[in-house]
Order: C-alpha cells, then sequence, then structure tokens
C-alpha cells in the first residue's frame, strides 16, 4: 500500500524549481562571486534527487526524458571544444578570450569563454550523479 | 661484411633454409644438403692456415655497435683457426654419421638440423670473435642450441631433466662470464680480446682485476663440465648421439677451453689463474676418470671421460700460464704445457668423436648401450672393433697412437710443476703429478672397459633386442676417418706442429714459438716410467675391478653432487614457495601493514638522518574559539568512529567529521569548498547510508571493532609521522607563496573576480578537465558494475 505524499509532492514542485533557480544563480555567478560549475551541477541534480524522492524514477525520467550518460559527454566535448577551439587563434590550450558587450536588456556584460568551460564542468557534475544515483536506484 | 663474416653466421641462414628442404623434398633425407656446408666451410678455413701458421693473424670488422664499442670483429689466429676447424671438421662427419643414424621416416629432421646448424653457427662466432659482446652473444646461442639438441626427443622426460640441467648450469656460467666481461670493460673501456691482451700489465692492479677473473673462469668452468659443475655433462647423454659426439665431446664443451685459452694473456699474470685453472683442471681430471669406472652406460662413461679429459687440458692450461714468468730464458721449456694441452685437444676431438660414434653404432645395432647386457661383439662387428681399439687404447695413452704423445707431454708439464718456484708451487705442486698419474690410472682402467666389456667376452643373445650385425658402410665412414686421424697424428706428429700447434701456442702464450717437435722417444725420463707405471697399475687393477668395485657404493647417493644439485633446486623452489607464501598472505590488512611500516619507517629514519625536525612558531597565527570548538567535535567525533559499537554510528560519526571540514572551510574564508565539501558530504553519507542497509545479514551483527596492538601502534606511528612532517615543513618555508600573482591578474587578466573558480577554469583549467573525466569514469564505471552484474545474474 503506498501513502498519498501529496503534501510532499506539492512542496518539491515549488522547492525543486527554486533550488534549480538557486543552481543556475550559483553557476552564473561563479566566476565573480562564490559558486561556479561544479556546486552548480551539484545543486541542480540535488533538484533532481528531491523529485525523485517525491515521484518515482519512473516518472522523473518520464518528465525529463534525459540520458545523463550523455550529458557527460557532451559536458565533456565542450570542455574539450573550448580549449581546443583556442589552438585556431594560435594561442595555448585553454586559453581563455573575454570581452564586454552592451547586451540588450541586460547592458554592460561580460562575456567570457570560460563560461563555456564551466558549462561542460556542470554537465558532466549533473550527468554523473544522475547516473549514479538512478543505476544504484534502479539496482535490486 | 666480409666473406669471412659471411661464413660465420652462414649456418644461421642455412637454418632458414633446412625447414623448406624438408618439406619439398621429402624422398632425400635432409642431411645430405646440410653436410655441403660445414664441408665449404672446411675447406674455407683450411686455406687460411698459410696466413696463421707464417704467424700472421686476419682481423675483420663490421661495424654493429660502435657507439657501446660493441662491433661483429672477426679474427683468426691460430687458436680460432684450429677450433674453427675442429667444428667444421667434425661437423661434417658427425652430419654424415647423422644421416644413417636418424631415420629419415621416424624422426624430425628439420628440427634436428636447424638446431645443430645453429649451434656451429653460434660455435664459429665463439671461436671468431674478438668482440667479447659478440662472444658472449653466440656463446649463449650454443647455450640455447644445445638445450634443444638435448631436448631432441622431448617427449622422454630424461632428456628434458637433462636439457634443463645443462641450461641451467650453463647459462649460470654465461651470465657470471658476462658479468666479468663488463668488469674488463670497466678497466680497460674495451671489449676487444687484442686490446685487453695489450693492456694485461695495467689490468692486474686494478682492484676488479680478481672478480674479473673469477667470474670469466666460472663461465668457462661451467661450459666445459668442470668440477663441480661437471653434473650436466653425463645427463646431456640423453641427446642423439651424433649429438654427443660433436657438442658433448668435439666442440661445445670445449669453448670453455677456448675461453680460459683465449683470455690467458690477459690474465695469465696472476697466481690466481695459474692455481684455479690448474687446480680444478687438476680434480676434475681426478673425479671424472674416477667416476668414469663404475659406471655401466657406455655413454655415461665417456661423458666422465670427456669431463677428465677436460680437465687434463685445462690444467695443462693452466700450468702454462707460468711459462710467462719465465720469458727471460733462453730455451723456453715450461712452454710444453700449452703445447701439450693443443695437442691434446685435437687428439681427444679425433678419439673421442670416433668412441662416441662406436657407442652410437652398438646402441643402433644392438638396442642398448648397457655394458652388463652386451659381449663379444668383436665377432659381429669387425670394423666397429678395430676403431674402438683405436680410440680407446689413445684415450688410455698407449702407444702409438696420438694420445700417448699428447699424455708424455701432459706427464712432462706436470713433472715441470715441481722445478717451478713461484706461486707457492713448490710445496703445494705436488699434488699435480700425483693426481695427474693417479687419474691417468683411471683413465687406462675405463679405457679398458669400453673396449673389452662390450667387444669380448660371451655374447648374451637373450638379454638383446636385436640380433647385433655390422653398421652400414655410410655409418662407418665418420668414425674410420676419425680413427686414421688418430692414427696419423700418432705417426706424423710434426705434421700439426708447424701447422695448427705453433700458432695456437702462441695465441695462448703470446710468446713465439718455433721448431716445435713431438718425439715418441724421449729417452728414460720420469714421463716415461709415469706411463709404464699406468700400464702396470691399469692392468693390475682393470683385472681385479669387480674385487674393488665395491668402494663406489661406500660414498652415500646423499652426498653426491648430483643430488646435491637436485635437492638443492627442490629447495630451492620450496624455500621461494614458503617465503611467497609467509608475506604474500592475500589479506589485504597484512599488505597495508606494510605500507604503513614502511612509510613509517622511510619517513622517520629520513627526518633523523637529515635531521629535518624544527619547530618554529613565530609565523603561527592565533587560534581562536570557534576553532577549538569545531576541532574538538572533530576529535570527539573521530574517536566515536573508532570506538562505536554500531556501523550507523560510525556513519553518522563521519558525517559530523565532514560537516565539521566544512565548517572550518566557512571559518578559514572558503567559500567555494565550504559549499561543495557540504553537498558531497551529503551524497557521501547518503552512499554509506545505503551500502549498510544493503549489508548481507551474516556480517551484519554488530560488534565493537577488535584491538590489534599491532594496528594501534602503526595506526599512532603514521599519526605522528605525518604530524611531524607537518610541523617541520611548515616551520621551515623556504620561499614564499605564488598566490601573489593570483591576487594580481585575477581581473585584469582573466576578467573575473572569484579566484578560486578563476584558478580552476581559467590559469589552471588543465586538472579541472581531467576531474571531470575522472567523476565521468567513476559513473561510466558504477553504471557498468551495475548493470553487467545483473546481466551475468541473468544468464546464470
Amino acid at each position: 500500500m503506498r501513502t498519498n505524499d501529496v503534501i510532499l509532492q506539492t512542496v518539491t514542485t515549488i522547492v525543486s524549481f527554486m533550488i534549480i533557480l538557486f543552481s543556475v544563480q550559483l553557476f552564473f555567478a561563479g566566476h565573480y562571486h562564490p559558486g561556479g560549475g561544479f556546486i552548480g551541477g551539484l545543486m541542480t541534480s540535488g533538484a533532481l534527487v528531491l523529485l525523485l524522492l517525491a515521484f518515482d524514477i519512473k516518472t522523473v525520467s518520464k518528465i525529463l526524458p534525459v540520458d545523463y550518460k550523455l550529458l557527460i559527454a557532451i559536458g565533456l566535448l565542450l570542455a574539450v571544444g573550448t580549449g581546443a577551439g583556442a589552438l585556431l587563434f594560435d594561442v595555448p590550450f585553454l586559453t581563455h578570450a573575454y570581452n564586454y558587450f552592451n547586451l540588450p536588456l541586460l547592458g554592460k556584460t561580460s562575456l567570457h569563454t570560460a563560461v563555456i568551460f564551466d558549462t561542460g564542468v556542470y554537465l558532466v557534475v549533473i550527468g554523473v550523479t544522475m547516473t549514479i544515483i538512478q543505476t544504484i536506484g534502479v539496482s535490486e | 661484411m666480409t666473406l669471412l663474416h659471411w661464413a660465420i653466421i652462414s649456418p644461421f641462414l642455412a637454418a632458414i633454409l633446412v625447414p623448406f628442404l624438408y618439406k619439398k623434398l621429402r624422398s632425400i633425407h635432409t642431411g645430405w644438403f646440410v653436410l655441403i656446408l660445414p664441408a665449404v666451410l672446411f675447406l674455407y678455413f683450411f686455406q687460411f692456415i698459410r696466413t696463421t701458421s707464417d704467424g700472421n693473424a686476419i682481423q675483420k670488422t663490421v661495424e654493429w655497435m660502435p657507439s657501446f664499442g660493441i662491433n661483429f670483429t672477426a679474427y683468426v689466429d691460430g687458436l680460432s683457426l684450429l677450433f674453427a676447424l675442429l667444428i667444421t671438421g667434425i661437423g661434417a662427419l658427425v652430419v654424415l654419421y647423422s644421416i644413417y643414424y636418424l631415420s629419415k621416416e621416424k624422426e624430425q629432421l628439420h628440427n634436428f638440423y636447424v638446431y645443430l646448424l645453429l649451434f656451429m653457427g653460434a660455435m664459429l662466432g665463439v671461436v671468431l670473435s674478438d668482440n667479447l659482446i659478440v662472444l658472449y652473444m653466440f656463446w649463449e646461442f650454443t647455450s640455447i642450441s644445445s638445450f634443444l639438441l638435448i631436448g631432441y626427443w622431448y617427449h622422454r622426460e630424461r632428456s628434458r631433466y637433462g636439457a634443463q640441467k645443462s641450461m641451467l648450469i650453463t647459462v649460470f656460467g654465461g651470465l657470471s662470464m658476462l658479468g666479468g666481461f663488463l668488469l674488463l670493460y670497466l678497466m680497460s673501456g674495451t671489449f676487444s680480446i687484442r686490446e685487453l691482451a695489450g693492456m694485461a700489465d695495467v689490468l692486474i692492479t686494478e682492484p676488479l682485476f680478481l672478480g674479473a677473473l673469477i667470474l670469466v673462469l666460472l663461465g668457462a668452468f661451467t661450459k666445459s663440465a668442470q668440477f663441480p659443475f661437471h653434473i650436466w655433462l653425463p645427463d646431456a647423454m640423453e641427446a642423439p648421439t651424433p649429438v654427443s659426439a660433436y657438442l658433448h665431446s668435439a666442440t661445445m664443451v670445449k669453448a670453455g677451453i677456448y675461453l680460459v685459452a683465449r683470455m690467458s694473456p690477459v690474465f695469465a699474470e696472476s697466481g690466481v689463474w695459474l692455481w684455479l685453472v690448474a687446480g680444478f683442471g687438476i680434480m676434475t681430471l681426478f673425479w671424472g676418470s674416477f667416476n668414469a669406472v663404475k659406471h655401466t652406460d657406455l655413454k655415461g662413461i665417456l661423458a666422465y671421460s670427456t669431463v677428465s679429459q677436460l680437465g687434463l687440458i685445462m690444467s695443462l692450461l693452466g700450468i702454462g700460464a707460468a711459462a710467462l714468468h719465465y720469458d727471460y730464458l733462453d730455451e723456453n721449456i715450461y712452454g710444453v704445457a700449452t703445447m701439450a694441452a693443443v695437442f691434446h685437444l685435437i687428439n681427444h676431438a679425433t678419439f673421442k668423436g670416433s668412441l662416441f660414434m662406436v657407442v652410437g653404432i652398438i646402441d643402433h645395432e644392438t638396442g642398448t648401450r648397457d655394458i652388463r647386457k652386451l659381449g663379444g661383439l668383436m665377432n659381429f662387428m669387425p670394423i666397429t672393433f678395430t676403431i674402438a681399439v683405436i680410440g680407446a687404447f689413445s684415450m688410455a695413452g698407449l702407444p702409438p697412437f696420438n694420445g700417448f704423445l699428447s699424455k708424455e707431454m701432459f706427464f712432462t708439464g706436470m713433472v715441470q710443476v715441481l722445478e717451478m718456484d713461484i706461486f707457492n708451487l713448490e710445496t703445494w705442486g705436488i699434488l699435480f703429478p700425483v693426481l695427474a698419474w693417479v687419474g691417468s690410472v683411471f683413465t687406462f682402467i675405463y679405457s679398458m672397459i669400453v673396449v673389452f666389456k662390450p667387444f669380448t667376452g660371451k655374447h648374451q643373445p637373450e638379454k638383446l633386442d636385436k640380433t647385433p650385425h655390422e653398421a652400414p658402410l655410410g655409418m662407418l665412414i665418420s668414425p674410420v676417418i676419425l680413427a686414421s686421424l688418430v692414427i696419423v697424428f700418432g705417426f706424423f706428429p710434426n705434421i700439426l706442429t708447424g701447422t695448427m700447434i705453433e700458432p695456437a701456442v702462441s695465441a695462448i702464450t703470446t710468446l713465439t714459438v718455433d721448431d716445435s717437435h713431438i718425439y715418441f722417444w724421449h729417452g728414460f725420463t720420469p714421463e716415461l716410467f709415469m706411463t709404464l707405471g699406468v700400464i702396470l697399475f691399469g692392468v693390475l687393477l682393470y683385472t681385479l675391478l669387480p674385487k674393488w668395485k665395491g668402494i663406489y657404493n661406500t660414498i652415500p647417493e646423499k652426498f653426491t653432487l648430483n643430488s646435491f644439485y637436485d635437492s638443492g633446486l627442490a629447495k630451492g623452489e620450496r624455500g621461494a614457495f614458503k617465503l611467497t607464501r609467509s608475506y604474500m598472505t592475500g589479506f589485504i590488512r597484512s599488505y597495508l601493514v606494510y605500507i604503513f611500516t614502511f612509510l613509517i619507517g622511510i619517513l622517520i629514519v629520513t627526518l633523523v638522518v637529515k635531521d629535518a625536525f624544527v619547530i618554529d612558531t613565530s609565523d603561527l597565527a592565533s587560534i581562536g574559539l570557534y576553532e577549538v570548538i569545531i576541532a574538538l567535535i572533530m576529535v570527539v567525533s573521530s574517536i566515536t568512529i573508532l570506538f562505536a559499537k554500531s556501523r550507523l554510528t560510525s556513519i553518522i560519526a563521519l558525517g559530523a567529521v565532514g560537516y565539521s571540514v566544512s565548517l572550518f572551510f566557512v571559518l578559514f574564508r572558503a567559500p567555494d569548498l565550504a559549499l561543495t565539501q557540504l553537498v558531497i558530504e551529503t551524497v557521501s553519507v547518503a552512499l554509506f547510508l545505503l551500502c549498510f542497509y544493503h549489508l548481507p545479514p551474516l556480517s551484519r551483527h554488530e560488534e565493537r571493532m577488535s584491538f590489534k596492538l599491532g594496528n594501534a601502534l602503526i595506526a599512532i606511528g603514521v599519526g605522528a609521522t605525518v604530524t611531524l612532517i607537518a610541523i617541520a615543513s611548515y616551520s621551515t618555508k623556504l620561499f614564499g607563496s605564488i598566490s601573489e600573482f593570483y591576487i594580481e591578474n585575477v581581473y585584469e587578466e582573466a576578467g573575473g573576480k572569484n579566484m578560486v573558480n578563476v584558478i580552476l577554469v581559467d590559469f589552471r583549467g588543465f586538472d579541472t578537465l581531467f576531474e571531470i573525466c575522472v567523476l565521468g569514469i567513476a559513473a561510466l564505471g558504477i553504471f557498468s558494475m551495475i548493470k553487467l552484474r545483473m546481466t551475468r545474474r541473468k544468464e546464470g
């Protein structure tokens, strides 16, 4: 018999979005404030774990039909790609470039290739955490 | 590459062709093709006699590894040529003999001739190389090909045993020899024997000289089956008889002799050399001849006889070294020992080769080599008997065969020892003639056994599988040639002196020898009376043989060298097994104990030896209240982990430690670390709980960790060591930190303000790249471990 977790599930739907927003904030703030790809990724997967706890694995994978192993690959590819991209401009591997732009809505913003690298880290961390938890969760 | 080099490696090239000839031309015995090569080589080397008998030498170099001083230098002088002629000449005869000895249908001839050709090439390489490393290379080739030939009938257990034994002993010697060569190189800077010989008087003063001498001699003694390394030779008799005749009488066992002769100019200045070579030689002579008498297997007798004759040659080479110290004399009479050695070397190759072939014929025609079963063969095999008489009488040292001449010269050399006044020869030197004489008596006895036991007496057809008859003509050609050489060299020894012996002797002693003659009649000299004594006592003892044969049983089997070797091997194996078992316990706990013990030992010893422990308190920050509190929490939780009764308590205490660490990060102003540590600690505690939940029920009963004093000591030791190292290294900071650079450049260069993150993704992004690789590998590892386990369970 399964108990009715209506409170848990309702709270989860709200809270998980807040956590995800917080993790995105942590991720983007990384270059100037505490945070970054690693902790951001962990936070995002924390939100996903919360979903897993409130609902079951099948439901979550229906909502988010993501193969997390693929995320690891994409993340690694982004990180290596950023590094290799530097070679095109005749500078050493993993040399980053940045500049300030005036973007609509955001105003003066710095755009930095390190963010792409960090995105790689972010995706890998999500992929790794979720792969581990899902695999262990599914196994008997 | 000159023709000479091609000649040396031609057997190797021919060996490649043999299997094709064997497969394609099955109707013709493969041996006929092989026979061409040694015959041609013999003729080729024969033409060098003109050069060497004039006292000249030929040296041709092909660069191989010039930067290491290793070059394929072929060097032909009297000594090399003598051996090259023996190898190719007897090689040709043995191949001819083997064509009739080995059946075309039953034997794997391609294997046999490939091994034999490998061996022939290797032997030629050994005797014709001037470079020590090249010599060593060919030397090991002879060991390997001999191993293969002894184990030719590999389905027999005794063959495999003999092959292994000879391999172990000769390779042991070979490696020692390599060590000796390297020492020589260290002293002189050259691998060339000729250059080494030129430096002999300098070398003898070097501290490494004695080591090099002993190591090189070890190589020579093991190869030439000198006491106590002779034990492999009798067991090598499991090889086919052509192999025994070729390798184990005429060529390979003389490689050691060659080495001693070749290295004489380098080492012979030293008294140690003289005593070792002559002493071990005479000991081997006595022991080999003494043991030969007790054997009933004809090949066993011949094996021990070979051992004994090799000892004879070796002792002569040793005594010959004394001649170097008397070269101021007008007539160098002491050169006779070296001359006798060379002469006997030739003689031994001829008569021992023929005797082995005779034994092969007996074996082939009667099916046994046991002298207790054989008898009265004289009537069935008159030609074989004649050859046996010639060979054996020559071996016993009877006139008019060549053995008599070299035996006389041997006695001359040994008697002269008494007149020498160097290296304590005037006192203990008396042993040489005495042992030589006793050994010769036994030599006489076993020679008579070889001839008279199988050929005379009563024929016992009931003990034989076949009816004996004379061997086919082809099988007799080789022994007949060898036996006629025995007679020719016996009657006309002086055809050898100028052409072969003198050049060889001058190569060994570095003295010019000329006008030496070998005579049958020396007058009434001590040698003559010694020979007469040998014959007298030999006949007496041979007739009384059954009466005193019992003395061989007085030595218990346990104390023989063979059982010493066998038990040594077994003990070594068992010891290694026990040793490995004693420390490779299979418990991770033991290995951790070793690792940590070594860690403590090495670090503490280094601290003490280097006097590196320093305490410097000037640089320490003050300690706040929060730090003390968190530290106390950590200590308490750590102790809880150790002494908790329940695993759950330990896991939670571990979590407490982790969270305290993250608090420390907060305190020490590391927000990124604090955040990460918090999340990671949560995840890992969750994983621990998962593991705990899935523990199998058997091991789930809770009990406190048992106390082990050893573990406690090691744990305290490691803790103390690491603390000491930490204190010491903090107190001795040599340079300032490079963090100033990051602080200055984090915004200017990298466009960021979070220094930790900028270092992670920008300054040192390379590390991060591979750290996320590590994470990915871990995830995939966990995924595949769990998934694979599940599929396997399904299959099972």
